[in-house]
């Protein structure tokens, strides 16, 4: 870059937006449906949830950087194709990774780890946003839309675990026995509760984003659809 | 027998949308009429039939551990497995690719029927999906893994043109503003799914 142009402070209003900016107006999972059939297959308990989005935002982060560098170089008609390699690429070692550390998330996670590479959210701003933008604004895009997707993921995966099975699991804490154990008939269970069964059932996820989006869309009205 | 069942399963019980959420994207997206729903569910029929015996056969002759011993007995122990992402979803990508020549070339019509929807279909989670199941599954013969392919597209079809009837007729209905849409299309989506658990447990 030219030292005479001014260059724009790293958290500038414009790059600040970029990760504010998908978390409620374009969110990429309840706004701009894509990247629903990880989303909602993952959620039944918190900790694949949290992990699935980690691995999904580090591929996005790294995706667009690796993209966004190389947008001047790419061949405009093999685009998807070498879009497609680098991110099989990247969620290959981030298999990898979570084979190697977190063997049991990864074994629940099973196909939807590779299916990173199909989702939506990751073609979508690698085409959209990192081909015509420079790299450190598609790093922040791609840590905006992450953070996004995560966010529905963890509130879905939120009801459906602790009315699902009374309980929360958070990487590092373990299993939180919220509403107390069922077998031992402890917490609220000694009163008579019963689980709700229909929300460890994949229907249950769809209700839930579609609740989501319900809530979303009457807090914030200029983003009903006609 | 065994290639009903397999049908079956994976059409009904293991119904890619309503248990997998596979291709849920595209299934959101192109479900406003039933006419391009009925488009883009022969195209994921057809690029499933074609793609799993392919990646099937990638699978058993060249990415399982031991796959290899046809090389020669040094190649016995390898597992090429961690490589089945990108050699899957490097076939679909170039599957669809020859599809879609092969069809302009020879079927003009069917052409102008799925015409658009082939390239879409490369990314569509539906298609590596399956593939990777498939991989799961460790089904005997190509024969069975393509009746697999075959069911989960009829699957998805079944699924996308039936959601797309009900969006037609849904226009009309008085639905909370908010809601309208993707939104209604989630719940609409999810009351199928339990019909469909209707289907558990189902064998011939």
């Amino acid at each position: 870059m030219s030292e005479e142009k001014k260059s724009e402070p790293l958290f500038s209003k414009k790059n600040r937006a970029l990760i504010t900016e998908p978390l409620n107006n374009i969110n990429p999972v309840t706004i701009q449906v894509l990247g629903i059939c990880s989303a909602l297959a993952v959620t039944v308990q918190m900790d694949n949830a949290i992990i699935m989005s980690i691995a999904v935002t580090a591929v996005l982060i790294i995706g667009n950087v690796l993209v966004s560098l190389m947008r001047n170089i790419i061949p405009g008609k093999i685009r998807i194709i070498v879009q497609l390699v680098i991110v099989a690429a990247l969620v290959i070692i981030v298999d990898q990774i979570l084979k190697a550390y977190v063997y049991d998330v990864s074994k629940k996670l099973s196909v939807f780890v590779g299916l990173i590479i199909t989702n939506c959210i990751i073609m979508g701003r690698l085409e959209a946003f990192a081909l015509g933008n420079k790299s450190w604004a598609s790093a922040l895009d791609g840590l905006g839309n992450g953070i996004g997707y995560g966010v529905v993921l963890i509130v879905v995966a939120f009801f459906k675990e602790l009315f699902g099975s009374g309980s929360l699991t958070i990487p590092g804490l373990g299993k939180l026995e919220i509403f107390g154990n069922s077998t031992e008939m402890t917490g609220l269970y000694a009163m008579d509760y019963m689980d709700n069964g229909l929300m460890l059932l994949p229907p249950s996820s769809l209700f839930l984003v579609g609740i989501y989006i319900w809530v979303q869309k009457a807090r914030t009205p200029a983003l009903i659809e006609d | 027998m065994e290639y009903i069942n397999i049908f079956i399963k994976s059409a009904f019980i293991d119904n890619m949308i309503f248990t997998f959420f596979f291709g849920m994207c595209s299934y959101l997206a192109v479900s406003k009429t039933v006419k391009t729903a009925v488009g883009l569910g022969m195209a994921v029929i057809f690029v499933l039939v074609v793609t799993i015996p392919i990646n099937y056969l990638l699978e058993e002759y060249v990415l399982k551990e031991g796959a290899l011993t046809w090389l020669g007995d040094e190649y016995a122990t390898m597992d090429l497995s961690f490589l089945s992402f990108i050699m899957f979803i490097a076939v679909i990508a170039s599957i669809v690719q020859l599809v879609e020549m092969l069809v302009e070339k020879f079927s003009p019509a069917l052409y102008g029927a799925l015409g658009i929807f082939l390239p879409l279909i490369a990314v569509n989670c539906a298609i590596l999906g399956a593939a990777l199941f498939m991989q799961q599954k460790q089904f005997a013969n190509i024969g069975e893994a393509t009746v697999y392919g075959l069911g989960s597209g009829f699957g998805w079809f079944l699924a996308i043109v039936l959601i797309a009837a009900i969006r037609e007729k849904i226009k009309y209905s008085h639905i909370p503003a908010p809601i309208r849409g993707v939104g209604m299309a989630f719940i609409l989506t999810g009351l199928m799914g339990l019909a469909f658990l209707g289907f558990l447990g189902f064998e011939l």
